[in-house]
Parts: structure tokens; C-alpha cells; sequence
């Protein structure tokens, strides 16, 4: 038999010449990013507040001596924002777009499809660490509480000194609240649990119904994981350039 | 105009790389350029077709290092400049230049637990139970997912992995209203589900358009850890003694 296995080894080995790098890298700078400006918000601990707007990358708010905590937890050394943003990061670690864009773009496993991989043995997800991706509908149904929180943070941000307005940094949130609904209820396991798992749809007919609903959602899954993503970094970089004065909010009513 | 081709020439035993140059007409497609050449140039160069109209599945090959269907790729689509290369799918034995031994895939296939209907049911279902699975059933078996899915291609698991193309089968026969039996224990310990890490190179080149990842893998990945992967479900189980 002929060797081809030899020629398809190696790292980037190819016959494609289009830029098949190019969206590997893409998704390196802009997922590098997130993850830089998430970590530093995480561990600042400051300006994540400004009357009565709260940073989403803070929400729930379960401590801290800004804004107005939902529990006031004054054991935590740390800052409020490590006891919330395990389950996002969770739940888009395990996300299945998540996982295609960073084995894709982070391991290599592969970087672009019929290209080399650095790596010999592979498992997949049939082992540990990775066989607990399996466990993505617990993110995603702790998700829906974050979102939740999202809605009363946003529904919140509309209220100054006790009265209705809008600033800038409401429209911020309210979009954020939205965009996170719009990915949570795109996601894969929800397909599954509305209707994926039976097999007789027409059987079901409010089942069907929800499952085509998430399905049509589902088809923009990835596009919704990026612009939420980047709806969070908008909302959490205005509220700090406002806590800090660096900007006014711009108030429309 | 004309474009130069650089096609694989050999067999089991090995080959290399020969150029040919073919004049270019409008509305060619790759298979027409090597038909051609065929015809003036080489008449023993090996390839397999049948409709040159991208229904039978056979004449599958990596264009420029893609693998695709020789009939469905038009030449305006392919940068003339420079030579197109043409090697049989790299994933399975050369017999010669361009026409592969793909009886894996048929061996796998008899493995797929079959279609088994419930006894006594009643043959008749809806149209709504029928858009899954029909989506599946658009396969021409053209097993150009089976070449480029990296767990074939690079790491070589034919033995543990049955491949995109046959977790799309066991989807349709899973997803089937009439069908009677569930293959998450099969795809899981002998269909190697989870060697699938959802990389959706399958989905990208799909002649035929299948979701093969989001519409057939994913919802399997789901139905699998349903059964062994949740928990909750698997104390539920124990609770009310059943499964
Ligand atoms: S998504 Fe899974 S089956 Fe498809 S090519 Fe990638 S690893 Fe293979
Ligand atoms: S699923 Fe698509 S790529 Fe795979 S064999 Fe069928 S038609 Fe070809
Ligand atoms: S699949 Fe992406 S959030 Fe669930
Ligand atoms: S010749 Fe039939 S698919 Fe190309």
C-alpha cells in the first residue's frame, strides 16, 4: 500500500494554498484578547459600578463594596467577579462552537481541515480531561441564571435616582441581556432537550415547535457566541470609562 | 487559455507528480480537464466516475489539497496562475493515480446497527418526522467527509472510529420515527463518538450539504450523553430501577 500517512504528518502540512492560517490566527488575537481584558476585569475588583449600571463580567453582584450586592458574602478575599465568572467561562469552554473554535485555533487538533497536526497520539473527547465536555447542559442551564441576572441588571440600568431614563449605558446592557439570551438559547443541548431527543416529532406538537424555534436560533450559534462576547467587553468598558470619569454617560431621557 | 495540471501518477506501491497542460474552455470543470487528458494525452491515467453531475459520489479527489467532487469543481473557481495538483483522497490505499480501495467505508457500514422497526406498529408517520432524517438520506456516499475528518486522516483510527459519514447514518436510523432501537451504546464504545471533537471539517466539504456536525454528530454526542455521560438522569435511572 502506498505511504500517504507520511506525506500528511507534520505540523501545517499541506496542499491547500489558500490562507487556511488565516482563521486560526484571527481566533488566537481576538480570543487572546478576551481572555487578557477578562482576566484583568476579574482581578481589578474596581469600577464595575457606576450608579445604576453594573458590569456584566460582575453579575450576579455577590459581594464587593460597590453597587448593590445581591448577597453581601464578606468572607470572600477576592473579588466578586471570581465567584460568577467560572460559569460563564464554563459554559462557553464547553459550548460546542466554543470547543470547535479553540481545538481548532488552540491545539491544532487540526488548525484548518486536511492540514497537519503537531500532535501523535490523540484521544478526543473519549477521555479525561475532555469526556467532561459531556457535561455542557449543567453550564447551560446555570447560564440561564446568569442571564436572568443579566435582565434584572439591565431592567435596573434604566432607573435613575428612582425615576425611568435611558443613558447610554442602558442600551449597553439591555443589548447585552439580549445577545447572551440569543446565544443561551441557540445552544445545543437546549435543540436537544426541546425536541432533539424524540424521535416521533409529530407526536409532540408544542415540542416541535420549540425545537424548530431553537433550531432556527441554533443555525447562528457561533455568530451569537462572538457578538455576545464582544457585548460584554462594549458594556464592561463603558461602565469602567464612566466609574473612572474618563466619560460622561450620555443621558436620552 | 491553458492551465497546467499536476496529477498523481502511481499506485499502492508509490508514484510521484506529473504536469500536463490543458487549454482551458468556459463552463470546465476539473473532471472534463482530466478527461481530456485521458483522451490526448495519457489514455491510461486511472479515474473513477460516473454522472459528472455530482449524484454518484465517485469521483472524489483533493483539488489543490481540498478534497472534492472532480465534477463539481469549476475551473473559474481555481486560481490558473499556478498548477492545479490532483491527489487520489489521501485517506485510504491508492489503487492507481487517481482511483482509491474505499471498501472500509463498506465494511464499517454492515456494522451500523440496522433499521428496526417496532413489531405491530402502525406504518404511517408524518412529514414533520421525516425532515431529519431526510436531510441524511441526501448522501451520495462520496466519503469525502471519511478523507479529510482528521481522526481518519491524520491519526489513522479506523479500527476505533467509524467516521462522519456513518454517524450520519446511525442518525438518520436513530432519528427515525419508526425505528424501534437506540445506538448511543454503539456509537459510543464501536462508533468512537467521542474521538469526534466537533472540528466540522465534514461539514465543510459535504458535497450534498449535510449539517453533518450540527444536525447529526452533535444531536448524537447529545442522545449518548443522555445515556452515560448525565448524572441527574443516570440517579433517576437507579431511582425508578429502569435501564
Ligand atoms: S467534526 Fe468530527 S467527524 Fe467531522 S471531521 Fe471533525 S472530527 Fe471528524
Ligand atoms: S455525508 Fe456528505 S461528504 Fe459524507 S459521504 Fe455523504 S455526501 Fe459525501
Ligand atoms: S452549544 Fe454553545 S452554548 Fe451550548
Ligand atoms: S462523477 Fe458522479 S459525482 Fe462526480
Amino acid at each position: 500500500m502506498q505511504d500517504t500517512a507520511a506525506r500528511r504528518k507534520g505540523v501545517g502540512k499541506t496542499e491547500r494554498r489558500d490562507t487556511w492560517w488565516l482563521q486560526p490566527l484571527l481566533t488566537v488575537v481576538a480570543l487572546g484578547a478576551f481572555v487578557a481584558y477578562a482576566t484583568w476585569v476579574a482581578f481589578t475588583g474596581d469600577n464595575y459600578w457606576v450608579e445604576p449600571y453594573l458590569s456584566p463580567f460582575y453579575s450576579p453582584l455577590l459581594g464587593g463594596n460597590l453597587g448593590e450586592p445581591v448577597l453581601k458574602l464578606r468572607w470572600w478575599p477576592f473579588t466578586p467577579a471570581i465567584l460568577v465568572l467560572w460559569v460563564p467561562l464554563g459554559f462557553r469552554l464547553t459550548c460546542y462552537y466554543g470547543r470547535r473554535t479553540y481545538y481548532r485555533a488552540f491545539f491544532w487538533d487540526p488548525p484548518a481541515c486536511a492540514v497537519g497536526e503537531p500532535r501523535k497520539g490523540y484521544h478526543g473527547e473519549s477521555r479525561f480531561p475532555f469526556i467532561l465536555q459531556n457535561l455542557h447542559r449543567y453550564f447551560f442551564y446555570l447560564s440561564l441564571v446568569v442571564v436572568a441576572f443579566l435582565w434584572y441588571d439591565a431592567v435596573r440600568g434604566f432607573v435613575f435616582d428612582g425615576r425611568f431614563g435611558v443613558g447610554v449605558g442602558s442600551l449597553l446592557l439591555l443589548a447585552e441581556a439580549l445577545l447572551l439570551s440569543m446565544y443561551s438559547l441557540s445552544c445545543h443541548c437546549l435543540r436537544h432537550v426541546a425536541g432533539g431527543c424524540v424521535d416521533c416529532l409529530s407526536r409532540r406538537p408544542a415540542r416541535y415547535r420549540l425545537w424548530r424555534w431553537v433550531s432556527a436560533l441554533n443555525a447562528n450559534h457561533g455568530l451569537w457566541f462572538w457578538i455576545s462576547l464582544s457585548g460584554a467587553v462594549v458594556a464592561d468598558l463603558y461602565i469602567r470609562l464612566v466609574a473612572t470619569g474618563a466619560v460622561i454617560d450620555l443621558r436620552i431621557v | 487559455m491553458d492551465a497546467t495540471f499536476r496529477i498523481f501518477r502511481g499506485n499502492s506501491q508509490g508514484g510521484g507528480y506529473q504536469e500536463f497542460l490543458v487549454p482551458v474552455e468556459e463552463g470546465m470543470v476539473v473532471l472534463d480537464a482530466v478527461h481530456r487528458i485521458q483522451e490526448h494525452q495519457a489514455n491510461d491515467l486511472a479515474v473513477r466516475w460516473n454522472c459528472k453531475a455530482g449524484k454518484c459520489g465517485s469521483c472524489g479527489a483533493e483539488v489543490n489539497g481540498k478534497p472534492r467532487l472532480m465534477c463539481m469543481t469549476r475551473m473559474d473557481q481555481l486560481p490558473l496562475e499556478e498548477p492545479v495538483t490532483i491527489h487520489p483522497v489521501r485517506t485510504f490505499p491508492v489503487i492507481r493515480d487517481l482511483v482509491c480501495d474505499v471498501s472500509w467505508n463498506y465494511e464499517v457500514n454492515k456494522r451500523v446497527p440496522p433499521f428496526t422497526p417496532g413489531e405491530g406498529d402502525l406504518w404511517r408517520w408524518q412529514q414533520k418526522d421525516i425532515e431529519r432524517p431526510r436531510e441524511f438520506r441526501k448522501c451520495i456516499e462520496c466519503f469525502l467527509c471519511q478523507t479529510v475528518c482528521h481522526v481518519l486522516r491524520t491519526h489513522d483510527q479506523k479500527s476505533s472510529f467509524i467516521g462522519p459519514r456513518f454517524l450520519v447514518r446511525a442518525a438518520g436510523l436513530d432519528m427515525h420515527p419508526m425505528d424501534s432501537i437506540s445506538r448511543t451504546r454503539f456509537l459510543k464504545e464501536e462508533g468512537g463518538i467521542g474521538l469526534c471533537n466537533i472540528t466540522k471539517c465534514c461539514t465543510e466539504v459535504c458535497p450534498e450539504d449535510i449539517h453533518i456536525t450540527d444536525d447529526a454528530i452533535i444531536p448524537m454526542k447529545e442522545r449518548v450523553a443522555d445515556d452515560f455521560y448525565d448524572p441527574v438522569r443516570w440517579l433517576l435511572r437507579k431511582i425508578t430501577r429502569r435501564g
